[in-house]
């Protein structure tokens, strides 16, 4: 029988993810979507050596950019040397809360930048403009530790992007966004770059606030006159250390390992959970920014 | 043989731009000159560039502006993702739309998407964005050369010439192929000159040159040309100060920190 979810084919493998921390975080987040935290061993670290077979592949494959994520990706100690392997062959995004990042960090990543033809991007997790915002979602210390870090890569020849999940209620996004940037100047960042996620509402944002209605799915209906291109099934997938996930989103979903090298995980998947809706009513929100805004 | 092209994308209806390279690619004695696309935006009265293009005979490729433009779509299909970034965009687009005419809408809408010629043994591929979207940004930072390469493979070319971002740059593939941002012509790239460029792409027996040619224009003329048209200061300082003002969030980090903004 034919179910009745959308089936979406990997177009291109434009974006290649590393679930390179696992699930293994210094923080438990109020909203984190994949439960990741300090004692979450449902996915452990990557090594170099399990990276490289998939980015080789990947390779192969025509694949545009490098997404590395966790958990937080500055806990493995061989983040560094995966990164410096990786910028060889393109550019290369880390997804962190920024707060184990030092001096000798960051002179390091500027020394792989530099090294590198291509841009190694860093996007560093904040949920508030006041300590008390943000700490009250991501821990006590928080706000210093990540301001910090902020500091330091900017210092060291970097923009990094501030990506704001919105966990505020109501439509004043200019004034809070204008916030963000005034605090992040007064700390030392002056030139922020911000990017706004919505929540998914699984893992612990369900306890934090609520997880999806009923109606929260997606539809063949929906798909008509829709670019397909803004879902990231379309043009990603996730590397972890228990095989190649359809994206980042789904992974603490059994269905969404498509198997253990890239070429089986590039069939098609069916749009069943709902976290899809999210992604189908924001699009491209996992990559730095889309591509474009459809075809003509 | 000897074979010489003028390439540039963007013209952004900055017409004492266009008048220039036109100029400047003539007395270089180039066989054609190519436009990829975009020929509106940020600039006043655009239609001025229409009579350039079709006096001078220059081939162009649809851009997403024209694209939009001719097909009386609401947005100008840019690409941008940011609210600021947006809002700019669209300012920009409904001032173009409002003041292109209907001849040139109709002219816009007939454009190929892509041009394909042979320089010597060299198939050439003239696109707007990428051969396969036609706003795709192809930075130089973030664009991979087995990715190019790969396109060249899918789409069956030598050489891949293309615009969309604002910004040149080129790179010499394996296997003799090339793949060459041509630049824009509308306004500078970000880098507190002044002036804009176009590419010239040259074959003598059998060797690839490819040149980025700067050349300046009359930039005062246009930043006034903008304020008696409304259009918004930050386009205006853009012009007067060669730092981009708007338009930001979709560079990558390497390309953003050269700027000032």
């Amino acid at each position: 029988m034919k179910s009745n979810y959308p089936e979406i084919y990997l177009d291109a493998l434009d974006n290649l993810w590393f679930q390179v921390a696992g699930t293994i975080c210094n923080l438990s987040c109020k909203h984190c979507f994949n439960n990741s935290g300090p004692l979450n061993h449902a996915f452990e670290f990557m090594s170099l050596q399990q990276c490289k077979p998939y980015i080789d592949e990947a390779v192969e494959m025509g694949v545009k950019e490098f997404y590395f994520t966790g958990g937080e990706p500055f806990a493995n100690k061989e983040l560094l040397q995966i990164l410096e392997y990786t910028l060889q062959f393109g550019p290369a995004t880390v997804l962190t809360n920024g707060m184990l990042i030092n001096e000798k960090t960051a002179q390091t990543l500027n020394k792989l930048s530099s090294n590198s033809i291509y841009t190694l991007e860093l996007r560093i997790s904040m949920d508030g403009y006041t300590e008390e915002m943000n700490d009250n979602i991501r821990g006590k210390g928080v706000f210093k530790k990540t301001m910090n870090g902020l500091k330091l890569l900017y210092e060291n020849g970097f923009l990094p992007i501030v990506t704001i999940t919105k966990t505020w209620k109501g439509f004043e996004d200019d004034k809070i966004l204008n916030e963000f940037i005034d605090t992040l100047k007064e700390n030392g960042y002056k030139r922020p770059r911000l990017k706004i996620l919505p929540p998914l509402k699984i893992g612990r944002e369900v306890l934090r606030n609520k997880g999806y209605e009923n109606y929260e799915y997606v539809n063949e209906e929906m798909l008509q006159d829709f670019d397909v291109s803004q879902l990231i099934c379309s043009n990603s997938r996730l590397v972890t250390d228990k095989g190649v996930y359809v994206c980042p989103i789904l992974l603490n979903s059994k269905d969404a390992n498509l198997g253990n090298t890239l070429k089986e995980a590039s069939k098609g998947y069916e749009l069943k959970h709902q976290a899809c809706y999210t992604c189908y009513l924001y699009g491209a929100i996992c990559s730095n920014f889309s591509s474009g805004g459809g075809d003509a | 043989m000897h074979r010489k092209l003028a390439l540039f994308g963007g013209v952004y209806s900055n017409y004492l731009a266009l008048k220039e390279v036109i100029k400047d690619a003539q007395r270089r004695k180039v066989d054609e000159i190519y436009c990829l696309g975009d020929l509106g935006a940020f600039g006043p009265n655009p239609n001025k560039i229409f009579p350039l293009l079709v006096k001078n005979n220059i081939k162009v490729v649809q851009g997403n502006y024209d694209n939009s433009i001719g097909n009386d779509l609401e947005d100008c299909q840019c690409g941008y993702t940011d609210p600021r970034d947006n809002y700019f965009a669209k300012l920009s687009y409904d001032y173009t739309y409002n003041n292109t005419s209907e001849e040139f809408k109709a002219w816009m809408n007939e454009l190929p998407p892509e041009w394909r010629l042979d320089l010597g043994d060299y198939s050439v591929l003239l696109c707007h964005g990428s051969p396969r979207k036609i706003n795709e940004f192809l930075w130089e930072t973030t664009t991979p050369t087995h990715f190019l390469e790969k396109l060249c493979r899918d789409y069956d070319a030598d050489i891949i010439c293309a615009t969309h971002t604002g910004i040149h740059w080129s790179r010499k593939l394996t296997k003799n192929k090339y793949f060459i941002n041509v630049g824009v012509i509308g306004r500078p790239e970000n880098d507190g000159n002044t002036f804009v460029g176009y590419t010239l792409l040259e074959m003598d027996n059998d060797q690839i040159n490819i040149q980025y040619i700067p050349v300046e224009y009359n930039y005062k003329q246009l930043a006034e040309e903008m304020r008696k048209e409304k259009l918004p200061e930050e386009f205006i300082e853009t012009i007067l100060t060669g730092w981009w003002t708007t338009c930001l969030e979709v560079l990558p980090g390497k390309e953003r920190i050269k700027g000032k903004y």
